[in-house]
């Protein structure tokens, strides 16, 4: 399988990205790891005139506490998210899930800018952003602007993103004391997108009140979802098990999977309300071990 | 529709090319330079019968346009052995039975070329989970597994685990 022709740039400036960019309309598309764009131009599901390769332009790789914000250029590959031995320490989460990604040679390419940017519900970056309550810096013609994550995922490939805008960068808050995030998803083999996937982050205070809870589903909505019910249920409440059951319930009654070949509608509301149940408890135990 | 000028440096040979933008880096080895060790088994990044290195990481080339490997070392199978003789990965494939067909072992080569790399004495587990991007359909992958153990050991200098040395002097 080829693609269809096209033109290629690769610029070494954001400045240089944009206008291009500009200049070329709609028919211009950015190339990050290629690995979400690459197979759909094969199968000529998409065909872009021209393609802006990205990846020559400097400092966009990067994995960085800066202030209060945890910092992640958009071209850091998901293989260094693996490896980062910041993130392995004190954000188990992106462990959890960037070994569920794919593979390893799909990871050693993929980004996670491209990840978020591609505005695919099925991919898994998109529920932990909102679980760690993330924001999006995008780089355009106009400046630089800041996108809160829950204003991101617009539809089905669709972002808050304009044309000539690129996604430099995702801001994590650094949580406070008493934080533990997690993640899982039930795949049907190594490299399989969800059938549904789960993203908790979790505060919990000395008494065991839940101070700061935030929940993403992947692949069970048009667009990834964060489960509102079931966050409102915790928050300012102590955790218990009984608590945590009634928010799984809530996340698997307010997604809206559809049937496919991995699964019915109820099986996969089902599969939410397990693995909801899990990751609570699990970021809960990590937030009771004091890690993040 | 321009073509672009492209450097690539494909096992220690640098070769100068003018490409289309769509051609992707499998092709740009298998056809315009002739090197076809390396496989093209689904097309769909998922086998991992086209696996190379690129600049030392292991990546689908089905799935990477030639134009991206500009300025880039790509090795291959071709580029594994030496005058001395075998890689130990190569040898061990071959002593451990780690191929029937024979279809998927470049890619399986090249890929745990870069996992050995990163961790010089894997355990089985994290053996299995470092091919996970690469489909075996003959061998059941259990003498993939042993091949790979079998050249983290002489990598090392390690003695060989105990199992596997009884494969080898059986074979003797
Ligand atoms: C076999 C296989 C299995 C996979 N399994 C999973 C999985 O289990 N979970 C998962 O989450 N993903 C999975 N993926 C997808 C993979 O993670 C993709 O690489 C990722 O979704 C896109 O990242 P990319 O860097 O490759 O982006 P690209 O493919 O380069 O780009 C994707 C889209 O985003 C746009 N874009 C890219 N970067 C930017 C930017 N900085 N600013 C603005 N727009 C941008 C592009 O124009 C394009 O439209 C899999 C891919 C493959 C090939
Ligand atoms: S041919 Fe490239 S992954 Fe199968
Ligand atoms: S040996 Fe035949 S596919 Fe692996």
């Amino acid at each position: 399988m080829i693609p269809e022709t096209f033109e290629y740039d690769s610029p070494s400036t954001l400045e240089e990205a944009i206008q291009l960019l500009q200049k070329h309309g709609d028919e211009a598309k950015i190339l990050s790891g290629g690995h979400s764009l690459i197979p759909m131009m094969k199968l000529r599901l998409a065909t872009p005139e021209r393609l802006i390769d990205i990846n020559g332009i400097p400092n966009l790789n990067y994995i960085k506490e800066e202030k209060d914000f945890l910092k992640i250029g958009a071209l850091t590959r998901e293989a260094d998210i693996e490896h980062s031995d910041l993130l392995k320490k004190k954000y188990p989460i992106f462990s959890d899930v960037t070994k569920l990604i794919a593979d390893p040679q799909v990871r050693n390419l993929s980004t996670i800018g491209g990840n978020l940017a591609h505005g695919d519900a099925a991919n898994d970056h998109p529920a932990v952003m909102l679980a760690l309550n993330a924001s999006i810096i995008a780089h355009g013609p106009e400046g630089t602007r800041t996108i809160a994550i829950d204003d991101f995922f617009h539809g089905f490939y669709m972002t808050a993103l304009n044309h000539a805008e690129i996604l430099t960068e995702i801001r994590i808050p650094i949580p406070g004391k008493g934080t533990g995030g997690a993640y899982h998803k039930l795949e049907r083999k190594v490299g399989d997108y969800a059938t549904a996937g789960v993203a908790v982050q979790m505060t919990l205070d000395g008494k065991g009140v839940c101070r700061y809870i935030g929940i993403g589903l992947t692949n069970v909505n048009m667009t990834p979802l964060r489960a509102s019910r079931s966050e409102k249920a915790l928050l300012g409440e102590k955790v218990t098990p009984g608590l945590i059951q009634e928010a799984a319930l809530y996340a698997s009654e307010d997604c809206n999977p559809s049937e496919d070949l991995r699964g019915s509608e109820e099986y996969k509301r089902h599969i939410v309300k397990v693995l909801t149940n899990r990751m609570l408890h699990k970021a809960a135990e990590r937030a009771m071990n004091g890690g993040a | 529709m321009a073509t672009k000028p492209i450097k690539v440096t494909l096992n220690g040979t640098e070769h100068s090319l003018e490409v289309e933008p769509r051609l992707l880096l499998v092709h740009l080895i298998r056809e315009n330079l002739s090197m076809t060790g390396t496989h093209i088994g689904c097309d769909t990044s998922n086998c991992g019968a086209c696996t190379i290195l690129l600049n030392g990481k292991s990546v689908k080339s089905c799935t990477v346009l030639a134009v991206q490997a500009n300025g880039k070392e790509v090795t291959t199978i071709e580029g594994m052995a030496t005058a001395e003789g075998l890689h130990p990965l190569q040898e061990g494939f071959r002593e451990m039975h780690g191929l029937q067909c024979g279809f998927c072992t470049p890619g399986m080569i090249m890929r745990a070329t870069e996992l050995l790399k990163q961790n010089t004495n894997p355990t089985e587990d994290e053996i299995r989970w470092g091919i996970s991007g690469n489909l075996c359909r003959c061998t059941g992958y259990n003498n993939i597994v042993k091949a790979i153990q079998y050249a983290a050991s002489k990598l090392n200098g390690t003695e060989m685990p105990a199992e596997l040395k009884e494969e080898v002097s059986a074979e003797e």
